[in-house]
Formats: structure tokens, C-alpha cells, sequence
């Protein structure tokens, strides 16, 4: 370990930012308002493809928790997801016709935007889906949350993907634009993630949930990951490696204690399991534009009972964080 | 009684200003000294905001850093002004830019007024307090600080190393004995005068520049030199986390610091408009009373334990402790029961009634995971999947034994299971484990196979378990363990179940229901020589002579060994 590797990873974090920098040339720019992003905004970036049904609501919760610009990459949608977005004020949009794979499902992009517009501001990178909750997100804006960490020293925030589903089939309740998705879908897995440790960037790795149960059962090993660092004060030499799994240099990977505390952590709600879902995995499949060639999607639409409930008699309700937290999903550490 | 306040300022001027200004409208002069680090268009719009009032001052500014010498010299000039320009002023109260008035600061006036003369400083000796963030509490009198714990912990270590090696001490002045407290204090006149104007001040602060974190222990020091009574308190709610940073309010506080009744808050967050709003409010009432953080002391006590001991047996994206055998893997005990499924008749729904624990099969046998009442699923919705479960057995049983909290588990084990998580449950504290070797044999008698299937099977099986048995015994068990040979138990089945089942700690408020019926084991003593002529020695079942009468229990059983209670 040690100097070795310490120096393999500053080269890898350096290529990467250079091929962000190479990379910007694929993004046109749509509407560009960062001249109005202040000093100490939280910004969000999002890469994004046909998800106009999502986005409204998709804005209006993290405007409520307090993001002041939003940075998007339009991946040629069709759907009028670039329209909508060029109207919104607090958004910066750029298009690109590319390749999502061939830019490291979208990181290159993000990486370069992040190095130009997030430099010392505390970023939130998350997909369409995906609902950050944090200790007292009910009563706390993000501003409160980020200026406790920068207080304790931290910059970097860990919070696990949390796949939500439906009661019921995945497809027999329409997902209403501008809704809640969680009141569709409100269940999750409380009990069954497993944890390892990455050496080389030294960051967890948890595997489990609804997927997992379903479509993994019999190779675990290629289970989506859940381990996400979504929210970062930002630095333009940082990089995400491998989507928002983890981070270099790995220091900021270290969102966990090692001597028996615990750390304080979110959740990613994920919204996946949508009226849209096997539409979209068939899609995905097609394009084979997604991580190992979409192979949850595959996993998805091989199954032969693939439409059935993922809901189980012990699945969970969501009610808010502090249901998260006593079962142990995330933790307040020592924010009180 | 009139108070007078130091404001010690350097960020959130707006807010600031708005405490300034309600200290000053209440009748109490302020003087605010700001962070020279400060840019000073910040400063200048800072004075401007507080300019219309007459009896708030602005003294001169000295660059601020954490833990030195500056705060306490931006402190003496603060009180020095104050007490200069004010003479009406009784008492200072030292607040910073973001502490917040809780009650109407009439109270705080008559409070003082009958307590006239005491001054509230949080002071104690350094032996006696084991509040110390860095473990440096007797050596921040006695050794050299010249670099910086923040910006250079590096040097700051190691400096502080070097000085221990080679037994360097500074000498303590004449007639200091050193105390600790709180930063933030009430003072009365009389004593501050004396402080700051004493003749040996110079001799003091010389020693004083090069204590650590002299702003905790300057005043504190003093005041037992010149007080005449001290109140070893502090009127300002301030809480320190593990890394010695303050507790941060926030709306959500509003109802915990009412009912703290404390005067003064530390520290606020700047956009805790309701707290602002709430308690700035001309109109803000209090029930009166003194002081009582306990409530908000608890809060945060149990927020500290969390980060820094965290909740047992859990593991998640926080909290992954390092390291087999320091941390248990699992929050709650649980038992295990070895050869008892394969002996008795029933025996899950019997040790269901006779526990009220939660009874599981072979959790970890080969095809599938075999919870209580054969579910698919179980708590935390848990698959039945042995590929599941085998990609993390030891997770899979952190997982079981946390998401059932407050309910006993137990579960059936094996040379028929996946033995790889074995090792872990041996190592853990919270598991009790009851194994009858050899009983698993009984399940050979009873099955159809052919003879020699069944022996090389029972070789098998026997290899597993003796490296089981052999681990059991291992000076690294934690688990409690029981072991019984198949031959001891059945000599006195009732009483070794009863030792079984008291092992498990579950208080079994009920009546034990009997002994469950044991399998018919007729010709089972042949069974076993017929393995041993065939050169397959049974070893682990015991010593099984052919005129072993199962079920007929004898008068004097050997006892049982136990390993490890």
C-alpha cells in the first residue's frame, strides 16, 4: 500500500480530469445561468435522458431543501426534458448527442462541469430518481447540514441507495408527473445489505435490497452497488471514479468509522421500481448504454416472473429519517 | 444591577448585530470586539449596522485564531473598554456573535442582583476534569505551544513529543494554581478590575501567551486568584462534542432550550430564523427558575456516545468497524443448538413453547435458508437464498440477529451446513451454543440410502464436525458453549435439555413444558458398530456400548462439560 498506491491513484484522478477536459467539447451548452450562483450556493448536477415525467417534482424537492442552482446534462432526450429544464431559472443546461458509456455513464461530463462551475461549493451529484434524505432533513435545509460538516471538518457525506418499490406490480400504478413517488411506491428492504471494503479506493462497498433479493440470487456478486457519496465540498482537482461510488483522491471516500462509531449518512430514496421501469430497462437494453451492459435490466427482463411483486410480507413502509435511522440505515453520528 | 456584555465576533455579522441590538435596547451596554481577519467592508457595514445605538462600542480588533493567546487578549479589551466607558456596569458577561439571549434580559439582571457578588465561571482544576480534547490537560501549563493545532498538527505533535522526551517543563508562576472551564463567563466588576489591572498582569499574560488554549483556562485561573465567591458554573449553554467544537441550535431546538431556562445559548445557527425570531421577541416570556440543561446535556451525551462508540452489532455506511474480534458482529445474544433438531421429535415447536424465543431450522443449510415456520423471507426482508447468504454469511447473521432486536433467536447448526460462518459465531460473545456430537448420525440410522453411501457420508460428516469440535475448544471461544457426546445426553436427556435451555438466558416465566419425545433409536447401537467394523470409528457420538438403553435415564449422569461460561 502506501506511496505505491497513493501515487496510482493521483494518476488515475489526474486522467480522469483530463479526459473530463477532453470531454467537455460534447456538451453544447443550452441555457447558461451560473453568473447568478453566489459564494456559498449548494448546487446539484444530474446527467439525465427522457425524464420529463420526473423532473417537477425532482425540483421542487431539492429546491425545498435549499439547492440554489442546478446543473444538468441532457443526453439527447426526445421527450422535452430540454425545454422544460432551459425554462427553469435556477438551471444551467447542457446537451449532448454522445455516448453515455463511451463518457463513463455521464461522470465525464459531470467531472468537467463540476472542475469549471463547483469549485468550493458543496455539490450534490444525484440522478433523477434518486431523493437525498439526512438526518433532520424534515426540519434542517442542506445549508444547516453542510455548514455542520464543514464545521467537523468533513467534506464529503455518504448515502446509500435505497430502492423503493410498489405493493403490488410494478406497472399497475401510473406515476402522476409532479407527484410524490413515494407515495406509490413507498416500501423498501430494512435488513438484508451486505459490506465489504474497496482497498484501492477505500470506500464500502454495500450490495443488497429489492434487486439484489430478486434478481441476484444466484450470483450476489454482480449486485448493484448502493454505496453512494453524493455530497461533496467541492474541489476542481476532485473526480468521481466510478459513478458516484466513490471518489478520488480516496480520502473523501472515507465516509464511515473504522473504531465502532458511526458516522453520519443519508439515503438515496431511489425511485426505480416506477410505472416506467420495464419500459425503460427494455430501452436501456437496446441501447446497452448502461453499466456491465445493464445487467440488472438483463437480470430484470430474463426473469421470467419479471412484472411480479417485489414486495415481500417483511418489506418495509417508509414513514421519514428517523425511521431510517433507528433500523440502522443511516445515522445522525453526532449531529444533535 | 446592570450588565454589560463582551461580544466576541467574527463571522454572521447580521446576526450579530441583531443580538447586539436587543442586549443594547434591553439596557445593556455592549462592546463588540470583531476578528481582525475580517475584511473590513464586512466590518464597515457591520458598524454601520449597529451605529444608531449609544451604548454599543466597537473596540480595537486583533486577529483571532482557535485555541491562542488572541482570544483572550481581544477579551481583555473588550472588558477593559467596557468596563471604562460604562461605569453603571456591574457584571460582563462574555457572549460570542452567535450566542443567543434565551430569557428577557430583566431576568438575567435580577438574577444577578441576588446573587451580587458571585461570579459564574466554570473553573476546575486540571486533575479533576477529564473534559480534555488531545488527552493535553496538566501538560498545557507545563509545556510549549508554538505552532498550530490546525493548520499545523503535524509540527504541533511532534513538538509536544520531543518536549515529554527530553522532560521539559516550564515553571508555573508563584501563586497560580491552573483551572479549566468554559470559555464563557459572568464576571463581576470587582473582580474583573482586579484581573486586568493587577500588578503582576504583565508576569501572567507573559506565562499565559504560551499555554494551550489559554482562553479556557486565562480567566479561570485569575478568577480563583481575585474572586471572593466563585459559582463554578457557566450562565451559557455551551455543549462540546468529541472534537471540541460547540453544539450547534437549530429550530428544532426551540421547546429543549425553553425549557432549559438557561440565560444565554451557545452557539446558534445563523439561519435558525425561528430561534432568532422566537427569542429576540419583545415579547418572549420565560417560566423563570434557575438553569437546568440537563435535557439538552442528555441530547447531546447520547449524540457523542453514537459517533463515537455507535450502536453494537451494526453495520452500515457509517459504522464499519475494523478489525475480527474487538467488535461484536452481532447486538443481541442468540442460541444455537447442534443435534437436537436430529434427536428429538419436534423439537423446534418444542423449544417455541418452552422459550417463547424464535426457533429457526439450519439457517445455513446448503439449498436454502430454513427461517422459523418455513417463510420465504424473514425480518428486514432477508431472502431464504443460500447464494445469498453465502456471498456474506457473517453479514447474514449481523443481519438476522439486528433486525429481530428484542426477540431471541436461535437456530439449528450443523456438519450438514455451510460451516463458514461457524468461525465467526464462535468468536462472538453474544452467541450460546448447545451441541449434542454425533446426534446428526441418528439422521443417517433413520434414512433409506444404501450402507455404504452412509458411511462414506458418516466419514464425512464425522471430519466436518470434529474440526467443528476441535474449534469449539479453541482458547479464542467466546461464544458459551455446551457440548454433550450423543451417548452422554441420552443418559439423562431431561437434565441436559434443562441446562441447554438455561444457558439460552431466557427467562422462561412458564412452566417447562416435558421433554419432547426422543427418535426411536432401536438398533441404533448396531448401526454405529456396523459402521465401526466396516473401519468407520463413530467417534464423536461417544462411547455407545450395545447395551445402552436409550431413554432410560440413569441415577447419577455424568455431568456435562461446559467450555467458557
Amino acid at each position: 500500500m502506501g506511496v505505491l498506491r497513493t501515487y496510482r491513484l493521483r494518476i488515475r484522478r489526474r486522467r480522469k480530469l483530463i479526459r473530463a477536459i477532453r470531454k467537455r467539447r460534447e456538451l453544447k451548452s443550452v441555457s447558461n445561468r451560473t453568473k447568478y450562483v453566489k459564494p456559498n450556493d449548494v448546487l446539484l448536477f444530474c446527467t439525465l435522458r427522457n425524464e420529463h415525467h420526473r423532473l417537477e417534482y425532482f425540483l421542487k424537492y431539492y429546491r425545498e431543501k435549499g439547492v440554489r442552482h442546478f446543473f444538468f446534462v441532457d443526453n439527447n432526450s426526445t421527450d422535452g426534458s430540454r425545454e422544460y429544464l432551459a425554462q427553469q431559472d435556477d438551471v444551467s443546461l447542457w446537451t449532448t448527442s454522445a455516448s453515455y458509456k463511451d463518457s463513463n455513464f455521464g461522470m465525464d461530463w459531470v467531472n468537467w462541469l463540476q472542475m469549471r462551475y463547483a469549485h468550493d461549493h458543496w455539490t450534490l451529484t444525484v440522478d433523477v430518481d434518486e431523493f437525498l434524505v439526512y438526518p433532520f432533513c424534515d426540519t434542517r435545509s442542506l445549508a444547516a447540514l453542510t455548514d455542520w460538516l464543514e464545521a467537523s471538518e468533513i467534506r464529503s457525506f455518504g448515502a446509500m441507495l435505497l430502492d423503493m418499490y410498489p405493493k403490488g406490480g410494478v406497472t399497475d400504478q401510473a406515476y402522476e408527473p409532479g407527484t410524490n413517488p413515494f407515495e406509490s411506491a413507498p416500501w423498501f428492504d430494512s435488513g438484508n445489505y451486505v459490506i465489504s471494503r474497496n482497498a484501492e479506493y477505500g470506500n464500502l462497498w454495500i450490495q443488497g435490497g429489492p434487486r439484489a433479493r430478486l434478481f441476484f440470487k444466484d450470483d450476489p456478486f454482480d449486485a448493484p452497488a448502493l454505496n453512494k457519496v453524493p455530497l461533496v465540498k467541492w474541489n476542481r482537482r476532485y473526480a468521481f471514479a466510478s459513478s458516484t461510488h466513490s471518489l478520488l483522491p480516496p480520502r473523501l471516500n472515507h465516509v464511515y468509522d473504522r473504531n465502532g462509531g458511526e458516522m453520519a449518512s443519508g439515503c438515496l430514496l431511489h425511485a426505480k421500481f416506477l410505472d416506467s421501469f420495464s419500459e425503460k430497462a427494455a430501452e436501456e437494453l437496446i441501447r446497452k448504454q448502461h453499466y456491465a451492459q445493464g445487467q440488472e435490466y438483463q437480470a430484470y427482463i430474463k426473469d421470467p416472473d419479471a412484472p411480479s411483486d417485489v414486495w415481500c410480507k417483511w418489506s418495509e413502509r417508509y414513514i421519514n429519517w428517523r425511521q431510517l435511522e433507528t433500523l440502522g440505515l443511516m445515522s445522525k453520528g453526532n449531529w444533535a | 444591577m446592570t450588565v454589560g456584555v463582551a461580544m466576541l465576533a467574527h463571522t454572521a455579522f447580521d446576526r450579530a448585530a441583531q443580538v447586539a441590538r436587543h442586549w443594547a435596547t434591553s439596557g445593556c451596554p455592549v462592546v463588540i470586539h470583531v476578528d481582525r481577519r475580517v475584511e473590513s467592508s464586512e466590518y464597515l457595514n457591520f458598524s454601520k449596522a449597529i451605529s444608531d445605538l449609544d451604548n454599543v462600542k466597537l473596540c480595537e480588533r486583533h486577529p483571532c485564531e482557535w485555541g491562542t493567546w488572541s482570544i483572550v487578549q481581544a477579551t481583555q479589551v473588550a472588558c477593559d473598554l467596557l468596563l471604562k466607558n460604562f461605569p453603571e456596569v456591574q457584571s460582563v458577561f462574555l457572549t460570542s456573535g452567535s450566542c443567543i439571549p434565551l430569557r428577557p434580559i430583566s431576568e438575567l439582571n435580577e438574577y444577578l442582583t441576588t446573587h451580587a457578588d458571585t461570579d459564574f465561571i466554570e473553573s476546575a482544576t486540571t486533575d479533576d476534569v477529564p473534559w480534555t480534547v488531545g488527552g493535553l490537560d496538566r501538560e498545557r501549563f507545563t509545556l510549549r505551544f508554538p505552532f498550530s493545532w490546525k493548520t499545523q498538527r503535524g509540527l504541533f505533535d511532534r513538538y509536544v513529543n520531543l518536549q515529554r522526551k527530553l522532560g521539559v517543563r516550564r515553571k508555573i508562576p508563584s501563586g497560580i494554581e491552573p483551572h479549566m472551564g468554559s470559555q464563557w463567563w459572568c464576571l463581576t466588576r470587582k473582580t474583573l478590575e482586579k484581573i486586568l489591572n493587577n500588578h503582576r498582569r504583565e508576569e501572567f499574560d507573559h506565562y499565559f501567551k504560551k499555554v494551550w488554549i489559554p482562553d479556557e483556562s486565562y480567566f479561570q485561573t485569575m478568577a480563583r486568584m481575585f474572586s471572593g465567591r466563585i459559582q463554578s458554573q457557566s450562565l451559557t449553554l455551551a455543549k462540546f462534542d468529541f472534537q471540541g467544537k460547540p453544539y450547534t441550535f437549530y429550530d428544532d431546538h426551540l421547546q429543549l432550550l425553553r425549557r432549559s431556562n438557561c440565560f444565554v445559548a451557545r452557539k446558534t445557527w445563523h439561519s435558525a430564523n425561528v430561534l432568532y425570531d422566537t427569542f429576540l421577541d419583545a415579547e418572549n416570556h420565560s417560566r423563570g427558575g434557575d438553569p437546568n440543561p440537563g435535557r439538552i446535556a442528555r441530547l447531546f451525551n447520547k449524540a457523542a456516545e453514537q459517533r463515537t462508540r455507535g450502536r453494537e452489532g451494526l453495520f452500515m455506511q457509517g459504522r464499519f468497524p475494523k478489525g475480527a474480534g474487538s467488535y461484536k458482529i452481532t447486538s443481541a445474544p442468540y442460541s444455537i443448538f447442534e443435534g437436537f433438531s436430529e434427536l428429538f421429535e419436534g423439537f423446534e415447536p418444542w423449544l417455541t413453547k418452552a422459550t417463547g424465543a424464535k426457533v429457526h431450522g439450519h439457517l445455513f443449510d446448503k439449498t436454502r435458508v430454513m427461517y422459523a415456520d418455513g417463510q420465504q423471507h424473514f425480518c428486514g426482508a432477508m431472502s431464504d437464498s443460500a447464494a445469498l447468504r453465502d456471498y456474506a454469511p457473517k453479514a447474514f447473521l449481523s443481519n438476522l440477529i439486528w433486525n429481530t432486536r428484542g426477540e431471541h433467536q436461535c437456530f439449528q447448526f450443523g456438519p450438514t451446513d455451510n460451516q463458514k460462518v461457524s468461525w465467526d459465531f464462535i468468536a462472538d460473545p453474544n452467541a450460546q451454543i448447545s451441541v449434542i456430537s454425533g446426534a446428526w448420525m441418528v439422521s443417517l440410522f433413520k434414512s433409506d440410502a444404501s450402507f455404504n453411501d452412509l458411511r462414506s457420508e458418516a466419514a464425512r460428516l464425522q471430519k466436518i464436525e470434529s474440526l467443528h469440535l476441535h474449534d469449539l475448544k479453541a482458547s479464542t471461544v467466546k461464544a458459551r458453549v455446551h457440548i454433550w457426546s450423543l451417548a452422554d445426553f441420552i443418559e439423562a436427556p431431561s437434565e441436559h435439555m434443562q441446562t441447554a435451555i438455561d444457558a439460552m438466558g431466557v427467562s422462561a416465566g412458564h412452566k417447562m413444558p416435558p421433554t419432547p419425545k426422543m427418535k426411536d433409536m432401536t438398533g441404533f447401537s448396531e448401526f454405529l458398530q456396523n459402521l465401526k467394523n466396516e473401519g468407520m470409528h463413530p467417534w464423536v457420538a461417544g462411547e455407545f456400548l450395545v447395551e445402552n438403553r436409550p431413554n432410560a435415564e440413569k441415577a447419577a449422569p455424568r455431568r456435562s462439560y461446559q467450555v467458557n461460561t
